[in-house]
């Protein structure tokens, strides 16, 4: 963190700089919620094909009631 | 933004000062007995599932790490081992370590929650607000106990990977998180008594600065010879075949006769402090063994390599 403490404009190195570690930063970010939307279509598709949890296998419950 | 304040303008921080926020290097033992919890839990689990389980496990604990650096910076400016962390070398303002922090812990606890289950989250919320709050702001700075509370924190990855698949608590997942909590004080207090200048600097009361030497190696000593009969308990209650037994006894007994010649020692100034580096070094592999081993058991099991 470099905190300006005068009131010149910045040079056109210390723009530079800026913008760099803005564009590197944005494209971790891009990567990050790109592996997010690839994580949680994953996710879904893996609920949507499981079984529900504590279901009984077919026919368990009559047979236990009968 | 041609017309922008320079006064305004501020470096932003480095997305690496982000990633060493996280304690990557603690992060190796979170992912490991977190896995090893996972492998070693009687079940199966949806790969994805197991994965984004792991997942939330390490991006939990790195939540947790960057609210401890947030709320400790002014202690880490202080000691040699932690000053060039990202906030008390300048590379980055409180502010955002916070803001990170919370979000890490958030987004982890709400997709554990959604992914796998709100107990599996319910437990990592909590291991969160141990470790950060619990452990860093109340308890640490308080009681020369500190690491033996703070070990709990450590504990949890295992506990948490084994309910991801389960789904409820038994007694060896709480065995698991009790091996950790036994072994952490012996471990970290060997590096203590190695480094001890820099905790006296900062004000936390570390053992062997409150405690003294003696103590703290009776202490050391005290914790490895509990660890011997605990690490075997999941084969005592049948929780696992003899090869995790044995592996548990032949580690941990080196672990306690290491321990011994650390606790019966007195250090004279500029003796290298060999015998507790070596502690120091034997308790990290003896930690990934022996979880290992809890794998190597349970897939002996299902293959059907011992009784």
């Amino acid at each position: 963190m470099t905190n300006l403490s005068d009131n010149r404009p910045l040079t056109a190195a210390e723009t530079d700089a800026l913008r760099a570690r803005q564009r590197e930063r944005n494209k971790v970010m891009a990567l990050i919620l790109g592996f997010l939307v690839i994580l949680f279509f994953a996710i879904s598709i893996v609920k949507i094909g499981a079984k529900p949890p504590h279901s009984p296998a077919e026919g368990a419950e009559q047979a236990e009631h009968s | 933004m041609t017309t922008a304040n320079p006064q305004a303008l501020i470096m932003p921080a480095d997305w690496r000062d982000f990633f060493a926020l996280t304690k990557p290097g603690v992060m190796r033992l979170v992912i490991f007995t977190a896995v090893c919890g996972m492998l070693a839990a009687p079940g199966t689990i949806n790969p994805v599932l197991a994965f984004t389980a792991i997942l939330c496990i390490a991006v939990g604990a790195g939540g947790a790490a960057a609210l401890n650096q947030w709320w400790e910076a002014d202690l880490d400016a202080v000691m040699k081992r932690t000053a060039k962390r990202p906030i008390p070398s300048g590379r980055m303002d409180r502010t955002s370590a916070r803001d990170f922090g919370f979000a890490l812990s958030g987004i982890s606890v709400m997709t554990m929650g959604l992914a796998i289950g709100w107990l599996a989250a319910g437990i990592l919320a909590f291991s969160i607000f141990y470790y950060a709050y619990l452990y860093t702001v109340w308890l640490k700075p308080r009681t020369p106990q500190n690491i033996v509370i703070g070990g709990g924190a450590g504990a949890f990855p295992p506990l948490i990977g084994w309910i991801a698949v389960t789904g409820h608590i038994t007694l060896m997942p709480v065995l698991l998180f009790l091996i950790i909590f036994m072994w952490t004080p012996p471990h970290f207090w060997a590096l203590a008594l190695f480094v001890q200048i820099d905790y006296s600097k900062a004000g936390i009361p570390m053992m062997p600065v409150v405690a003294g030497e003696r103590s703290t190696r009776w202490q050391i000593l005290a914790y490895a010879a509990a660890l011997l009969p605990l690490s075997m308990a999941p084969w005592f209650i049948g929780g696992t075949g003899w090869i995790y037994g044995i592996a548990a006894f032949v580690l941990s007994g080196m672990f306690l006769w290491l321990s011994i010649k650390v606790g019966l020692r007195t250090s004279t100034p500029g003796d290298g402090m060999k015998p507790e580096k070596r502690l120091f070094a034997y308790s990290i592999a003896y930690l990934f063994i022996l979880f290992a081993m809890l794998v190597a058991d349970r897939f002996a099991t299902i293959y059907g390599l011992q009784a």
